[in-house]
C-alpha cells in the first residue's frame, strides 16, 4: 500500500506514459498495417512482394529486438537524436503493423466476393474498390482481432520502459531497486494495465455493436 | 497473375498501368533500401571490420552458447507452459466450482498482464539468482494461461455425442477427457498450439531485461565489448541475430504449416459407413424402419 502513496506522482506519470505509448503505436500500427494490407492485395507484383516481405519479417523478430534496432541501427540511418519514446513507439508500431495487415488481409477475404464485382461493374478503380466497397465492410469482421492485437500492444509497451521510456514497468523497476516488496509493486501495476486493457476491450465492445450489420 | 477479389484479369490498360506502378513500386522500394546501405556505410556501419568480428572464435562460441541458452529456457517454457495449460483448462472446465474461479481467475489475471512484468516480479521477488528459471517460470505462467484457452476452444469445438458416447460406455470424467476429449482438442489445435510456441520462442529475448544470457544479451553484450576502430558494430551483430531469430521462427512456423496442411489430409479416426445405406439387420431392413433395431 505505501508503495503506491509514497510515489504517486512517478505511477501516474508511468500510467500515462503507457496510455501515451500505446495511443501513439497503435496510431502508427495502424496506419502502416493500411497501407501495407493495401500492398498485399494490389495487383503490382513488387508492392506484394514487399508487402509479404514486411509481414514475414517482423512477425518473426523478437520485439526487444527491434527495440535494439530502433535504438541503435535507426538514428544512423535518420537523424541521431530521437526521444527513446519515439524511437519506442517506432519499433511497437511497426511491429504490430503486421499483425494489424494481416487482420484486415484475413478481413477483406471475408468480403462476399460478388460486393467486388458489382463495384467494378460500376467501373470503380481498385483503390475505389477497396476505399469505399470492400475496406469498409472489411472493418466490421476485423473490429475483434483488432482489439485483441491492441491489447496485446499494451502489453507489448512494458518493453519499452527497459528503454529508457516512462512507463508502467520502469515504474515497478524503480520501485524495486528502492527496496519495496515485490508483491505490492506488481499487484499495483497490474491494476494499471487492467484498467487499461478493460478500457480498450470495452471501447470495442461498444463499436462493435454500433457497427453491428446483419450480412 | 492469380485472380483476386479485387480485381479482374486486367485488359491492356491496366497491364501498361500495373507496369508503371511495378516500375514505380520497385524503385521506391530499391531507393529506400540504397538510402539506409548508404546512411549505414557513410557511418562506416557496413565496414569489413564490423563483420569480421564474427571470424572470431570466441564470439562464435558466445553465439552458439546464446543459442543453446535460448533454446533451453524456451524448452523449459514451452513444457512448462503446455502441461500448465492442460492443468488450467481441466480447471476451468472443472465440476467444482472453486476450482473453476480459481483457475479462471489465474488465467484472467496473468493473460492481460504483460510477461515481461511477471518475469521481472518472479525473478527480483522469488528467483534473483536463477534468471533461467524465472524466465522459464514465467513464460511457463503467461503461455500456459494462453495454450489453456487454445485448448479450452479445441474441447469446446469436439461434437457434444463424443463426450456423451464416452459417458455411455462407462467411462469416468477424468478418462473422458484424457481419452476422449483432450486427444481430439489438441489434434484440432496443433497449429495455433505452435504458433504459440512461436510466440515463447520469440518472448525468450525478454531474458535480456533481467540478465539472462539468452541470444539478445548476449548480442549486445557483443556489440558493446569489440569496437571496431572505436565503433561499436551493432548494425551487424543485429543483423547476425536477427536472422537467426528469423530463422527460429520460421522453422517453427513452417512446422504448424504442415501439421495443418497434413492434418486438412489425413483421416480422421476410423471409417464410418455411409450413413444413407442402412446396417442389415437379421437379412432385413424392414427392422431399422420400425426403429428396432437388435443387437
Amino acid at each position: 500500500m505505501n508503495v503506491l502513496f509514497d510515489h504517486f506522482s512517478a505511477f501516474r506519470d508511468g500510467f500515462i506514459g503507457t496510455l501515451e505509448i500505446t495511443v501513439i503505436s497503435t496510431v502508427i500500427a495502424c496506419v502502416l498495417g493500411i497501407v501495407i494490407a493495401g500492398f498485399r492485395v494490389s495487383p503490382v507484383p513488387p508492392l506484394r512482394f514487399f508487402g509479404t516481405a514486411w509481414v514475414t519479417i517482423l512477425r518473426n523478430t523478437p520485439l526487444t529486438l527491434l527495440f535494439l534496432v530502433a535504438t541503435f541501427v535507426v538514428p544512423e540511418i535518420f537523424f541521431p537524436g530521437m526521444s527513446p519514446f519515439l524511437l519506442a513507439s517506432l519499433a511497437l508500431g511497426f511491429y504490430t503493423s503486421s499483425f494489424i495487415c494481416e487482420a484486415i488481409r484475413s478481413g477483406i477475404g471475408t468480403v462476399p466476393l460478388g460486393q467486388a464485382e458489382a463495384a467494378r461493374s460500376l467501373g470503380l478503380s481498385f483503390s475505389q474498390t477497396l476505399r469505399m466497397v470492400v475496406l469498409p465492410q472489411a472493418t466490421r469482421t476485423v473490429i475483434a482481432p483488432l482489439s485483441s492485437i491492441i491489447i496485446a500492444l499494451t502489453k507489448n509497451s512494458a518493453i519499452a520502459g527497459a528503454f529508457s521510456v516512462t512507463e508502467l514497468f520502469g515504474w515497478q523497476k524503480a520501485m524495486s531497486d528502492l527496496g519495496y516488496g515485490i508483491v505490492p509493486i506488481f499487484i499495483w501495476v497490474a491494476i494499471g494495465y487492467l484498467i487499461i486493457t478493460f478500457a480498450i476491450s470495452g471501447i470495442f465492445r461498444l463499436v462493435e455493436s454500433r457497427m453491428e450489420v446483419a450480412r | 497473375m492469380s485472380a483476386s477479389v479485387l480485381y479482374d484479369a486486367p485488359g491492356p490498360k491496366a497491364v501498361v498501368r500495373n507496369r508503371i506502378y511495378s516500375v514505380l513500386g520497385s524503385a521506391a522500394i530499391v531507393a529506400l533500401i540504397v538510402v539506409a546501405v548508404v546512411r549505414l556505410s557513410s557511418k562506416g556501419d557496413l565496414d569489413g571490420g564490423m563483420w569480421d568480428i564474427f571470424n572470431y572464435s570466441g564470439i562464435r562460441t558466445n553465439i552458439a552458447d546464446a543459442v543453446v541458452a535460448t533454446l533451453k529456457a524456451f524448452a523449459l517454457g514451452a513444457a512448462g507452459s503446455l502441461v500448465l495449460g492442460v492443468v488450467l483448462v481441466v480447471g476451468r472446465l472443472s465440476d467444482h466450482r472453486p476450482v473453476r474461479w480459481l483457475a479462471t481467475a489465474f488465467i484472467e489475471l496473468f493473460r492481460s498482464l504483460p510477461l515481461l512484468i511477471t518475469i521481472y516480479a518472479i525473478w527480483v521477488g522469488f528467483l534473483t539468482d536463477y534468471s533461467m528459471w524465472a524466465l522459464a517460470l514465467g513464460l511457463a505462467v503467461y503461455n500456459g494461461c494462453v495454450q489453456a484457452e487454445v485448448l479450452r476452444a479445441g474441447i469446446n469445438s469436439v461434437p457434444k455425442g463424443q463426450r456423451e458416447a464416452a459417458y455411455a460406455l462407462g467411462m469416468r470424467k477424468s478418462q473422458v477427457v484424457a481419452a476422449v476429449l483432450m486427444p481430439q482438442a489438441v489434434r484440432a489445435m496443433l497449429p495455433t498450439i505452435i504458433s504459440q510456441l512461436v510466440v515463447t520462442l520469440k518472448d525468450t529475448s525478454l531474458g535480456y531485461i533481467i540478465l539472462y544470457p539468452e541470444l539478445l544479451a548476449t548480442a549486445r553484450l557483443i556489440a558493446s565489448n569489440t569496437p571496431v576502430d572505436g565503433q561499436y558494430p551493432y548494425v551487424s551483430t543485429i543483423v547476425v541475430i536477427g536472422t537467426i531469430y528469423l530463422a527460429m521462427c520460421l522453422l517453427l512456423s513452417a512446422l504448424a504449416t504442415w501439421i495443418e496442411k497434413r492434418g486438412r489430409r489425413a483421416k480422421t479416426g476410423i471409417a464410418v459407413g455411409p450413413s444413407a445405406v442402412p446396417p442389415e439387420v437379421n437379412g432385413s431392413t424392414d427392422a431399422v424402419e420400425d426403429g428396432k433395431v437388435g443387437v
